[in-house]
């Protein structure tokens, strides 16, 4: 700018009055750095160093870290045993759901086989499939405060249509504790029995915020059509730990909630009995079920996704910062060629 | 009472919500915040209507306070003061907006009128005053209004006592040209006039004071008759923005459809024969939005439901963020300091912040003349006198071309020696206004020793003695100014003055002039008398007075035009033709006013002769009395023996020709709209290199022997008709003409007059018009009136789709201003009208460069990118959610808890667009002025195309896919945790959300180029806030926090899955748009890369290939003193091989 100030003190004479004194308010722009936008500042552009360095870094991170996860998922021990049409009697396999829904004891034995050793815990679960437990409708359907509070136990509205029995609210409510899974498993190795703890099974949040100490179920599966299991009323709702497992609603259709802990070790080859009763309906809408024994690592149960995710991604990386290596040396970028400026190449006609 | 403000105390309320309403976006929002009280709702209804009340109540308190300051700019005028009739000859200082119609004011010199005013005496006998209209016509010169005879006795105040008078007069109107309307006074009826018409906002120029009646008042005066509302002026980003805001809505139909069906049909398979399928559900009991017996209508609901989920879409702070953004933008342009003018204590002021990003894009700049590139004053800077050229003041252009020489190794003229006078001219102070002539050769008396004195006196005393200029002596200071009918006419004078010839009074008959004696060397008192002055017109192009010195001899002085003096000069007057006409070539060529000066004696007989024929012809009363006189005059000024030139300079601005360069570099075309004469426009053009002498000048006029002579006879219809052929032809000429040059490097000028403009812009056919003015290099509209102005600019704009900036200093050019996209207003001495109008206003037209260049660009380029990166960082967000859907029977169950929702857009993604917004910069100023070329990214919007959009687009929806489906495999149903724990929807959710709070705010790190401390604190500090707000949210009781109840605390930051999972989606995510950038930046950069890359590399300092950048990618420009040097080196080389 500096040209616009010569030639300023030229043309001087062409603005008439003096500027010179008694301007008492001047209307010049305070100068900063802020208001003139030079703040100094980090322009970091992608030259090839950056680039090349970058993809290295990450492909040096990745690669170990997907090593770790993979070697964490693989020593997790997990067995799986799908019994939903196993439990049920040939007979009545071309009406499972008749069978399901039937008033007599389904208990049904199965045997498992321990391929490796499991250190304790083991956690038991139980898997649903095709279980929309994330359903708007279900999810929906409870009421918190009545959960927390006995004061609130008439509180209901969210909860239609297990809101209440004759005008009795139920507690609690809605057609999340009213679908309460209901299968039980009973373990034991060599003809003894496995204890499985409940104990710690649901979040301590839970048991102790969401749940309250003297909130206990009331009228609770006594209208009809009866969902899943039923509740200890002498119990109050804190420590019905399986149904605040249950309530945590799951994320997607196929999930895995905690049904206990077996606090022993089990060997390979073990030979474990399960001994369950088949109640809870996923016959109707053609759901598995799904018993799963595994123990845990740092980074939680199986899954060996992450760690060949990892390391894709990081042999990914590396291979670019060859590549990009490679292109800059064979292919020098072009000095400041405009040719690849797109109004260039479309602007034969504008002149 | 004149009333600008869009809204007022009362209709505040409604009219603005009712504007914010009318943006389909806001409605959008109404709509859906109306139905979250609905139990369709997929969340709760406060997170949806409290962003939306915050973000419309921020809108209105902005628009609240730029109304008011409109209102404050109306008082400042509603309120001047004027002295109004009272009664009993008593006059009253009022307020302007208590003028009613009848009042009688008392205008006093320089004030504006306050409203339309019937003159009715002055302080001048014959009741004339002398009035500058140039707030409405552009026009500088003083026009005569005269008022009745009948009333002219009216010069004093108490004659008012029991005046009493009755006016009649047509309805208010635009038309500032015609009037109609009598005057009943004392029972006679007399004619009204345009003549006696003073109107609101001209000035009282000359004349101590005048009395009027009041006969239009505010809104139904002329000036305010004629102005247009304030259009509201939307950018074209911003109407770009819409459609894209349409395609997001379609997005979202789209998509809640195709979940709505998808829903409908697994909920009416929930209940098939009274068996429940999905028992869990209880289908069989259910409200109608799930019920499987009319799952049709379910589905319509959930439609409804959709489309409140997805409404995350359409950023909800996309609005309020582009405002603040906007302002703060505003706020900058308004602190710079490069484009404070120091002199008038003026910075720039935007004053709507709507139109920032439309300074990047601007295509065409069509300009006023007088005021915005010139400073509206006359400069006397060359002469040539006797062949000999006097004179080295510099011209701006001469400066320009200059410093541009001395700054790259172009061919070098022999002006060299005028480049180091013209520094010592810049060290010499002028102080004197219209007067910027140096040479030691002539000035302080020492012409009495150059060879040609006698020619030199002469000459010196003809600029003294013939014109019509009046001056005034100041009774302190003995120091005489001049009132002349037009700025050269005093520059003349006042070179005279400053000469030695000291022009100091004037009565009826006689001028008195100082000057030095030639034989004594002192100075002398000189009377010469005026017997004769043949005034100037513009057929004579010509004025001469006829004078007697104190020896009795009989001088005819005359000054004109080169093409008509020179066919006047005696035989033996010729000797210095050849020199003189080289001269006046080269005045011409650097943009100055040129006249030619020359003088003869007449003896007795002649003059006697020629006195009786003229006093006969001027008596004379018949129709052709003006060729009558104009034969006699003829007769008189002939045989003229030739003096000199000169060269006056109409000043242009400073910087102006820099600045067109620059902008003509940037490839904006720029044409000039002027109500000045034709022969000053072309000067100007000149001046400012956007003409010049090689430039084939297509002129169209209508000023060919037939049409004049159809014009006296005056036949209206054969007159348009004939006219109209006659420029419809000019155009198609022009055009062949165009055509036959077929790309060669010689540009054409396109210069047309108001006259043919009128028919230029017919309907029929302004299209030609257009195609052949866009083809040419330099379009100049002179005498144009200022609504043919707007019209220009109108069908520059419509018809090219492009982007207009307008920019003017007068009331003449406001509807010009209104019309294109952008109107800079420049806030120079004259009025404020302009200003009021304009959209921003700068105070020197130099000023402009870096408004478009610097500002433009960058707001361009904030904005675009911080558009892109709204919708992106929307389309990344609620993608996920569909993608959930997809696993929830698309029941609508969010994926995130509902203040994850709708916080989203507040705090976790909206301060780093804001500060994109607000500081990023592609390139530093510096640069942007280097290259002006960048500007061109703005032109052909390459930012904002909609290749660029989608692709933005493209990135949100795979960086959702990415995060999403990574997210979703790596929480399957295994354990979360060490402790077995499972992941639910909490902790799915809370996962997802991180990683895209960590990708949305890094991939903003990866787009902008400048990181100052600011965007570091808000990229960081947002991705902080999140794990801030997770942290405190999930701490509040568990009735408020829901399902986040300490989330974070208890299950996501203890496991480290959840941190490693982060880190892997992110880095993931982020990587093809990192891979596509550094393939951009490496291989194919655009400009603004190119520019990054150059800065890094430290070659900017090296000129030979800074050079290359900029010129490979220059197309060749046509106008500016750069494309001047082009064009004389081309021609230096072509005329080499011949000699």
């Amino acid at each position: 700018m500096s040209s616009t100030a010569v030639s300023s003190t030229v043309g001087g004479g062409g603005s008439g009055e003096p500027s010179s004194g008694v301007r008492r308010t001047s209307k010049r722009p305070k100068y900063s750095k802020f208001t003139q936008q030079e703040l100094p500042a980090c322009k970091p552009i992608l030259t090839p160093r950056w680039v090349i360095l970058t993809f290295l870094v990450a492909g040096v991170v990745f690669i170990p870290l997907g090593v770790i996860c993979l070697f964490a998922s693989q020593g997790v021990v997990e067995i799986v045993d799908r019994y939903d049409t196993d439990c049920i009697p040939p007979s009545s396999r071309n009406n499972m759901v008749a069978y399901i829904q039937g008033e007599r004891e389904k208990i049904c034995n199965r045997t498992i086989t321990v391929t490796k050793a499991m250190k304790r815990p083991v956690y038991v679960y139980y898997q649903l499939e095709n279980f929309y437990q994330n359903h708007r409708r279900y999810v929906k359907s409870r009421n918190d405060a009545q959960l927390r509070n006995p004061r609130d136990e008439h509180d209901v509205k969210t909860c239609a249509p297990e809101d209440n029995v004759g005008g009795e609210p139920i507690v609690p409510c809605g057609l999340v504790a009213w679908s309460l899974f209901n299968d039980t498993y009973t373990f034991s190795r060599n003809s003894q029995q496995l204890p499985v703890n409940k104990k710690g099974i649901s979040w301590k949040s839970d048991r102790e915020n969401k749940f309250g100490k003297n909130v206990f179920p009331k009228n609770f599966q006594t209208g009809a059509p009866i969902g899943g299991g039923k509740l200890d009323t002498n119990k109050s709702l804190s420590e019905q730990e399986d149904l605040i497992v249950w309530m945590r609603t799951a994320a997607l259709p196929t999930f895995r909630k905690l049904y206990g802990k077996i606090e022993t070790d089990l060997n390979a080859g073990d030979t474990i009995v399960v001994m369950l009763k088949n109640n809870y309906n996923t016959y109707s809408f053609n759901g598995q079920k799904k018993l799963v024994l595994s123990t845990t690592s740092w980074l939680g149960g199986r899954n060996d996704f992450l760690g060949i995710a990892y390391l894709t991604v990081g042999s990914i990386c590396l291979f670019l910062a060859v590549t990009f290596a490679v292109l800059y040396l064979v292919k020098p970028r072009q000095l400041g060629d405009p040719s690849y400026l797109s109004w260039n190449r479309s602007a034969g006609g504008l002149q | 009472y004149v009333r600008t403000t869009k809204y007022t105390l009362a209709t505040f309320l409604p009219k603005s919500l009712f504007e914010q309403f009318r943006r389909v976006a806001n409605f959008y929002f109404l709509v859906t915040g109306i139905l979250a009280f609905t139990p369709l709702a997929p969340y709760t209804a406060s997170s949806a209507i409290v962003p939306l009340l915050f973000v419309i109540g921020a809108t209105m308190v902005k628009e609240g306070v730029e109304d008011l300051r409109r209102q404050k700019q109306d008082n400042e005028v509603n309120n001047r003061k004027v002295k109004v009739h009272r009664g009993d000859g008593n006059f009253d200082l009022k307020e302007w907006k208590t003028l009613s119609i009848g009042d009688i004011v008392k205008v006093e010199k320089n004030e504006f009128f306050p409203a339309d005013l019937v003159l009715l005496g002055s302080s001048y006998e014959d009741a004339i005053c002398y009035v500058e209209t140039m707030n409405l016509d552009g026009e500088t010169n003083l026009k005569v209004k005269q008022g009745l005879e009948v009333t002219s006795s009216l010069r004093d105040e108490f004659n008012f006592k029991g005046f009493e008078a009755f006016v009649k007069c047509e309805d208010p109107n635009a038309n500032l040209y015609s009037f109609v309307g009598t005057m009943e006074l004392r029972g006679a009826k007399y004619p009204l006039s345009p003549q006696q018409l003073l109107l609101r906002d001209s000035k009282l120029r000359n004349t101590d004071f005048i009395f009027g009646a009041v006969i239009f008042t505010g809104h139904d005066t002329k000036v305010i008759q004629n102005s247009t509302d304030p259009p509201s002026k939307r950018s074209m980003i911003e109407k770009k923005m819409d459609k894209i805001i349409y395609l997001m809505f379609f997005m979202v139909v789209a998509m809640a459809f195709i979940g709505s069906v998808i829903f409908g049909v697994t909920t009416r398979q929930d209940l098939k024969d009274g068996v429940m399928k999905r028992w869990y559900l209880r289908p069989d009991s259910s409200r109608i939005f799930f019920d499987p017996k009319r799952a049709p209508v379910a589905a319509v609901y959930h439609f409804l439901t959709a489309i409140m989920l997805y409404s995350y879409f359409i950023p909800i702070s996309l609005y309020v963020s582009i405002e603040i953004v906007k302002v703060l933008q505003s706020i900058f342009i308004n602190q710079d300091i490069h484009m404070y003018y120091e002199e008038a204590d003026k910075p720039a002021r935007a004053r709507t912040s709507n139109l920032n990003e439309e300074l990047g894009q601007v295509d065409t700049i069509l300009s006023d003349k007088t005021g915005t590139l010139t400073c509206n004053s006359m400069e006397f800077i060359k002469c040539s006198i006797a062949g000999t050229a006097y004179g080295r003041g510099v011209t701006e252009v001469e400066m320009a071309m200059g410093r541009r020489k001395g700054s790259s190794l172009v061919f070098q003229t022999n002006e060299n020696d005028d480049m180091e006078f013209s520094k010592e001219a810049i060290t010499e102070e002028s102080t004197v206004k219209g007067f910027n002539f140096r040479d030691e050769r002539i000035m302080k008396g020492n012409w009495v020793t150059e060879m040609n004195a006698n020619m030199i006196q002469k000459f010196f005393r003809l600029l003294a003695v013939c014109h019509t200029v009046i001056p005034e002596v100041d009774e302190d200071t003995e120091k005489i100014t001049y009132e002349a009918e037009s700025p050269d006419e005093a520059a003349f004078v006042i070179a005279a003055r400053e000469l030695g010839f000291e022009f100091f009074n004037r009565t009826q008959t006689t001028i008195a002039v100082r000057e030095l004696d030639l034989v004594t060397g002192k100075r002398v008192e000189r009377l010469y008398k005026i017997l004769n002055v043949l005034e100037f017109n513009s057929t004579r192009k010509r004025m001469s007075v006829i004078v007697q010195d104190e020896d009795g001899k009989l001088l005819l002085f005359c000054k004109g035009a080169d093409n008509v003096m020179f066919e006047r000069l005696s035989k033996n007057g010729r000797e210095f033709e050849e020199e003189t006409r080289d001269h006046v070539h080269e005045y011409a060529d650097a943009g100055l006013r040129t006249l030619i000066l020359a003088y003869r004696e007449l003896d007795e007989k002649e003059y006697k002769v020629f006195n009786e024929k003229i006093s006969e012809a001027k008596s004379s009363v018949s129709v052709d009395r003006e060729s009558l006189i104009e034969e006699v005059t003829e007769k008189v000024e002939k045989d003229l023996t030739l003096l000199g030139a000169t060269a006056v300079e109409d000043k242009l601005q400073n910087g102006v020709p820099d600045c067109i360069d620059k902008l003509a570099q940037a490839g904006i075309k720029i044409w000039v709209l002027t109500g000045d004469k034709m022969e000053t426009a072309i000067n100007i053009g000149f001046a400012c290199s956007l003409l010049r002498q090689d430039m084939k000048q297509i002129i169209i006029n209508l000023e060919t022997p037939e049409i004049l002579s159809l014009e006296k006879t005056g036949e209206k219809d054969a007159i348009t008709k004939v006219s109209k052929e006659n420029v419809l032809a000019q155009i198609i000429n022009g055009k062949t003409q165009l055509k036959y040059s077929g790309g060669n490097s010689d540009a054409f000028a396109l210069i047309i007059d108001g006259k043919s403009l009128a028919y230029a812009l017919d309907d029929d056919v302004k299209h030609i018009f257009l195609e052949l003015a866009v083809s040419c290099a330099s379009v100049i509209c002179c005498r144009s009136s200022p609504k043919q102005k707007a019209l220009v600019t109108r069908l520059v704009k419509s018809g090219n789709g492009k982007t207009t900036l307008a920019i003017g200093d007068g009331a003449n050019d406001v509807g010009m201003l209104q019309e294109a996209d952008i109107g800079v207003g420049i806030s120079g001495v004259e009025g404020m009208q302009a200003v009021m109008s304009s959209d921003i206003a700068i105070a020197q037209f130099r000023y402009l460069e870096r408004l478009l260049l610097v500002h433009g660009h960058w707001c361009y380029r904030r904005i675009s990118t911080m558009i892109c990166y709204f919708f992106y960082k929307n389309i990344t967000f609620v993608f996920t959610l569909f993608l959930y859907e997809t696993y929830t029977t698309f029941s609508s169950t969010p994926a995130y808890n509902d203040w994850f929702l709708s916080l989203y857009n507040v705090f976790f993604s909206s301060l780093p667009v804001i500060a994109l917004g607000v500081f990023d910069q592609d390139v530093s100023a510096r640069y942007c002025l280097k290259f002006p070329l960048l500007y061109q990214e703005g032109v052909q919007n390459v930012l904002f195309s909609w290749r660029r959009i989608l692709g933005w687009m493209f990135n949100g929806f795979y960086s959702a896919i990415i995060v999403f489906y990574l997210c979703k495999s790596s929480l399957q149903s295994q354990a979360f945790n060490h402790d077995g724990k499972t992941a639910g929807r909490e902790i799915l959710g809370g996962t997802m959300y991180t990683c895209i709070v960590w990708v949305v705010n890094l991939q903003m790190a990866l787009a902008i180029s400048y990181f100052t401390l600011i965007q570091h604190i808000v990229i960081w500090s947002s991705i902080v806030v999140w794990y801030f707000f997770i942290t405190v949210y999930g701490e509040l009781p568990a009735n408020i926090s829901t399902g986040a109840y300490k989330v974070f605390v208890e299950a996501l930051a203890p496991s480290l899955s959840y941190w490693l999972i982060t880190l892997f989606v992110v880095v993931t995510t982020l990587m093809p748009y990192f891979i596509y950038s550094a393939l951009q930046m490496s291989f194919f950069p655009m400009y603004h890369g190119m520019i990054q890359w150059l800065r890094y590399e430290g070659q900017c300092n090296d000129p030979e290939y800074c050079d290359m950048v900029r010129q490979r990618s220059i197309r060749p420009t046509t106008v500016g003193f750069t494309a001047r040097l082009e064009a004389k080196k081309r021609s230096v080389r072509r005329s080499e091989p011949e000699s």
